[in-house]
């Protein structure tokens, strides 16, 4: 069974790539919302580059964020807009398979799209990897991951909702405030250096978030699906 | 064997009940059709039976296996097919690639040309143009090339000739046909459906109200229309 559920994850997974990977214009929109979000926080602090370069790390996790917003929402959708979810549930796909497909989809989109908005921030910033980029790519894929889970789990309880828009980012964004919090001072330390090898502890809770949360979305995601 | 056998089924959503004291059996390759006004519980019935949606009192039995408030209903949904109101597919994808997508989750062969089979017999030529595209006829056949894929013991279909023209509800009533497995059809093209089946079942408000051969079934549709105006 576990066996099973595996491989009808991976199939979920393969299926969400393949589809964001033939809807270009989708996939650029998200990645040009991100950049935008960025420049916007840029624009708001003006021409301070100590301020700029302070913020950095904040900038690049909340332009995250509110894309991930979308990128939530668009997932979610790609199984409801034709009715698809139904032929999976009637497939059966395993809820939990459904969920981790799903959310390792959208964990993967996300290191994307923080990839491609890295070039933007170094030049706006100013801003470079002084403990390592080794670290930052961990830091990246554990915050991704971090986002993922409840983003798919709150996407998946919103998607027949006519103001998913709106409740996605209500019910996610404070659910993921240590998460954030996490990834933020991590990556701030990474940019600035760390002394006090505080880096550690924020990625120790980080990850202990991410745990948590793949575990327990996974398991009540298929009560959601369901309902 | 009973494919469907249900026993008092009743569905509440908050103090509305959706339908009520369902006694309902088919056999094996039987094929039922499900009429009544709007709003008389007939597609909440069909996803009662599909066991996405679990009854409020009741039992239902699906191929002989008693199916208990969505426990265990994984073996039983291998064998169900449903055809409603979406396409069941994703929009942007093409019709094989979608069927190479199902066929991995079905457990089936993802082989091209045994996917192009399934293509070919609903009437498309598998052209790589995702469904979003396709006209209303078009997507109701590859609904069908996704059942034929399946090739489930029971299938349920609700309003499949929903936005067709005469000449697509002719093509789809055909290829309904040629499916082998018991059906329920739930249908407002009520002399069209009929065709297509055994038996019919009239709802309204929720309850049983007539239960004949589909012959009658115009007969038993317009004397409740009469009745209710």
């Amino acid at each position: 069974m576990i066996a099973v559920g595996f491989r009808q994850a991976l199939a979920i997974l393969g299926k969400d790539l393949w589809i964001e990977g033939t809807s270009w214009v989708r996939w650029m929109g998200l990645v040009a919302f991100a950049i935008l979000v960025l420049l916007l926080f840029s624009f708001a602090v003006g021409p301070n580059s100590v301020m700029l370069q302070k913020h950095a790390a904040g900038y690049l996790w909340l332009a995250t964020l509110f894309a991930s917003a979308n990128l939530f929402t668009q997932s979610f959708l790609l199984e409801t807009e034709g009715g698809a979810i139904e032929q999976l549930q009637l497939a059966p796909v395993f809820p939990a398979a459904l969920f981790y497909g799903k959310a390792l989809a959208n964990t993967v989109q996300l290191l994307l799209v923080m990839m491609v908005m890295l070039p933007p921030l170094i030049a706006l910033c100013d801003v470079w990897f002084v403990e390592g980029f080794g670290l930052f790519v961990i830091t990246m894929v554990l915050g991704a991951f971090g986002l993922s889970a409840p983003g798919a789990m709150y996407a998946a309880m919103t998607a027949r909702l006519s103001n998913q828009q709106l409740l996605l980012p209500l019910l996610l964004f404070p659910l993921i405030v240590p998460a954030l919090l996490s990834a933020v001072k991590a990556t701030s330390l990474i940019f600035f250096g760390d002394p006090m090898g505080q880096i550690g502890s924020w990625l120790t809770l980080l990850g202990a978030f991410d745990i948590i949360y793949w575990i327990l979305c996974g398991i009540v995601f298929g009560r959601i699906v369901e309902s | 064997m009973s494919v469907v056998n249900a026993s008092n089924l009743s569905r509440r959503f908050g103090r509305r009940w959706a339908y009520a004291r369902v006694d309902m059996r088919l056999e094996t390759g039987e094929k039922v059709l499900l009429i009544g006004a709007n709003g008389s519980g007939k597609t909440t019935l069909l996803r009662t039976f599909s066991t996405l949606l679990s009854p409020t009192l009741g039992s239902l039995e699906l191929f002989g296996e008693p199916v208990e408030a969505g426990q265990n209903v994984d073996s039983v949904r291998r064998r169900i097919g449903m055809l409603s109101h979406h396409t069941g597919l994703y929009e942007d994808l093409s019709i094989v690639d979608n069927l190479r997508i199902f066929a991995k989750l079905f457990g089936k062969s993802r082989d091209v040309d045994s996917l192009m089979l399934h293509v070919q017999a609903v009437g498309l030529d598998g052209r790589n143009e995702p469904i979003r595209t396709y006209s209303a006829g078009m997507r109701k056949r590859a609904s069908v090339a996704l059942l034929r894929l399946k090739d489930p013991e029971l299938i349920l279909l609700d309003e499949p000739f929903s936005a067709l023209d005469p000449s697509g509800i002719d093509e789809i009533s055909s290829l309904l046909r040629q499916l082998p497995a018991t059906q329920i059809l739930v249908s407002h093209q009520v002399e069209r459906a009929a065709q297509l089946c055994d038996r019919c079942i009239l709802l309204e408000s929720g309850l049983i109200r007539w239960e004949g051969p589909a012959t009658k079934a115009w007969d038993a549709w317009r004397k409740s229309q009469q009745d209710a105006s």
